[in-house]
């Protein structure tokens, strides 16, 4: 049982991760998670004004119901398969987090600093979860890929594009890691 | 019917990337600190999977699931898009935590807050299309 409520290793997660990639690609898909966020824009009529969105959404439309899946795992997970041994990150990490006033994991997924129920009461921390979506919406489409469509599609099958998108993606996150998050917080 | 099998296999995606935490906002930070091997162990295993398998697709000639050849989709021409592009999405990934999959598996798990970021991710997904014509790519 403690294989169902532990902290699934990275071998078993990462071979998990390409054979679901492999799967979508037998069904005659690609693996891209971040093409949803242009079908849900596109869904809304928005394709009679801007051409970006004027394109067949419906042919997307299996990917939509592979994030649905998603969702149904997120929960399942979350509610039926966690405890509190789970998020068992570096000690050092932790010591940088309090410095920072984040609290530690202690088996939760999210930090309450930045997704307790409590930050709709803090404009401040509405702020940055939008302005850090629009970072991902905008930067995902511009690069036309996110982790799973570059790092994981793009890398597996040697795309050198890819290749400058998944440096890209280290270059900002490491920018924001040491240099912006300790101004925010 | 058609439906069904795309909601399995994101289902099992969903759980793996929250069991393996890299749904995590704690998971992102670590790994950007380079104080733990997780994150890079579990992206390392996934292109290796991924390499051996697309590979065998390759020189069997595999067909899909309708018979058709499995074509690996070529990625668009172009330098600064990619560049730029990955810095950006660089900055939000680290901000908030989150790429796009797991934008949506935290909201299927609950965390209502994560619907902040959803919005801002459509909204910078509409400032692209908007201002696309007008970005060097």
């Amino acid at each position: 049982m403690d294989l169902i409520f532990q902290t699934w290793p990275w071998y078993v997660s990462g071979f998990l991760i390409g054979m679901v990639m492999l799967c979508l690609i037998y069904f005659g898909k690609t693996f891209g998670m971040s093409t949803n966020l242009r079908s849900l824009c596109a869904m809304t009529g928005l394709g009679k004004k801007i051409g970006f969105f004027d394109f067949d959404w419906k042919s997307q439309r299996w990917n939509l119901f592979v994030v649905l899946g998603a969702m149904f795992g997120g929960f399942v997970a979350v509610h039926f398969m966690s405890n509190i041994s789970n998020v068992a990150i570096n000690p050092d990490t932790i010591a940088k987090l309090a410095q920072l006033g984040i609290d530690a994991p202690n088996g939760k997924l999210l930090p309450d600093a930045l997704f307790g129920n409590e930050i709709f009461q803090s404009p401040k921390m509405i702020l940055i979860l939008i302005i850090g979506g629009i970072l991902i919406g905008f930067g995902t489409r511009y690069a036309s890929g996110c982790t799973s469509g570059h790092a994981i599609y793009g890398l597996s099958s040697f795309q050198f594009q890819s290749l400058k998108a998944v440096i890209g993606f280290f270059i900002g996150g490491l920018i924001m890691t040491h240099f912006i998050l300790p101004l925010i917080f | 019917m058609k439906a069904l099998k795309y909601i399995f296999i994101g289902f099992i995606f969903g759980i793996v990337l929250t069991k393996s935490e890299a749904v995590s906002w704690y998971r992102i930070y670590e790994m950007f600190q380079f104080q733990s091997f997780h994150m890079y162990g579990i992206i390392m295993v996934a292109i290796v999977t991924g390499v051996i398998g697309i590979q065998i697709i390759k020189w069997k000639h595999l067909k899909d699931i309708k018979g058709l050849p499995i074509e690996i989709i070529a990625k668009e021409p172009g330098s600064t898009r990619f560049w730029v592009g990955g810095i950006f999405f660089g900055l939000g990934w680290a901000l908030v935590g989150a790429c796009p999959g797991p934008i949506f598996i935290l909201l299927g798990a609950g965390f209502l807050p994560v619907i902040m970021v959803l919005f801002g991710a459509l909204f910078g997904t509409f400032l692209y299309g908007a201002f696309k014509e007008k970005l060097p790519h």
